[in-house]
């Protein structure tokens, strides 16, 4: 890692671990909304699993299991990257590819494209 | 009423102020840097989006959605009070649901997911924000695609109950034959 990536503006050394993994997993949460509802379309068994809440049907599920995804991984990085400095660029670029994935995905178009509808 | 007027219109409300605040601090040059008291207060506001933002989904996942989905009992054949297959059931309106409401319904989660990150964000790193700029800019845009996620669905949502309004009442049937 480049020595200057451990440097803030100012300098002084704030590790930017806890905002890294706070970033990131936001964009795995999103992007797993959009995954979990397209393979609980994609496959009935998925979609029946999905289906925690009868009178909101899969939503519910999909919806419970990317925001359980994205807490447990916010805590596991929390607790890995709390006092490090990590190239943030990266992650960022990482999270945002992860969101516009995640907006193509379940954008009914595309999302029915991939399925060979 | 609870759900758009309520939660959904009152955060898009508040994104303007946030909007302005965020860029405030986190514009490149930071003109113009918050106080201490300004601070707590975005704190507040941001922690208060988040909020907003879950209520929003929460409320529309399990109150209104519910009424939206349910299903017709056999022989009903004014779906008036069925807004999802009063759409369905004409290929001029189907598009409401299988593209507005299939989208809006995904969507929408990305903005409390997006707001509570944000605020964690401000409430970790404070007056500290000034001095990461790639922090700055990932919040900054995560709030600003929180507000995109946030208009998309409350458009759509609009736009499809005055298609086909959510009346809601004290009898829903999800299943044909179950009580």
């Amino acid at each position: 890692m480049n020595p200057d990536q451990n440097r803030n503006e100012g300098g002084s050394e704030i590790p930017n671990g806890s905002a890294a993994a706070a970033i990131l997993s936001a964009g795995v949460g999103c992007f797993c909304v959009s995954l979990f509802d397209l393979l609980g379309d994609a496959f009935p068994a998925l979609g029946h699993f999905f289906n925690f809440y009868n009178p909101t049907g899969p939503l519910s599920g999909v919806t419970t299991s990317a925001i359980l995804v994205w807490l447990a991984l916010w805590a596991v990085l929390s607790r890995a990257w709390k006092i490090k400095t990590l190239p943030l660029g990266k992650i960022n670029i990482a999270t945002f590819l992860l969101i516009i994935a995640g907006l193509l995905l379940r954008f009914p178009p595309f999302g029915d494209w991939l399925q060979g509808r | 009423m609870l759900h758009g007027m309520g939660f959904g219109g009152l955060l898009l409300l508040a994104f303007s102020g946030a909007m302005i605040q965020l860029y405030r601090i986190f514009s490149p040059d930071g003109a113009s840097p918050l106080s201490i008291r300004e601070q707590k207060l975005l704190r507040i506001y941001l922690v208060a989006m988040a909020v907003l933002a879950w209520g929003t989904v929460l409320s529309g996942a399990y109150l209104v959605y519910p009424w939206y989905r349910a299903h017709p009992p056999i022989g009903v054949t004014d779906l008036a009070a069925y807004p999802q297959r009063y759409l369905l059931a004409s290929p001029t309106t189907a598009g409401w649901h299988n593209l507005g409401m299939e989208w809006k319904e995904h969507v929408a989660w990305f903005a409390p997911i997006a707001l509570t990150m944000v605020a964690y964000v401000f409430i970790k790193y404070g007056s500290n924000l000034t001095r990461h700029r790639q922090i700055r800019n990932a919040a900054f845009a995560f709030a600003l695609m929180a507000f995109i996620a946030t208009a998309i669905a409350a458009t759509l949502g609009a736009l499809i109950n005055k298609n086909a309004p959510v009346r809601g009442g004290t009898v829903i049937e999800f299943m044909e034959g179950t009580k």
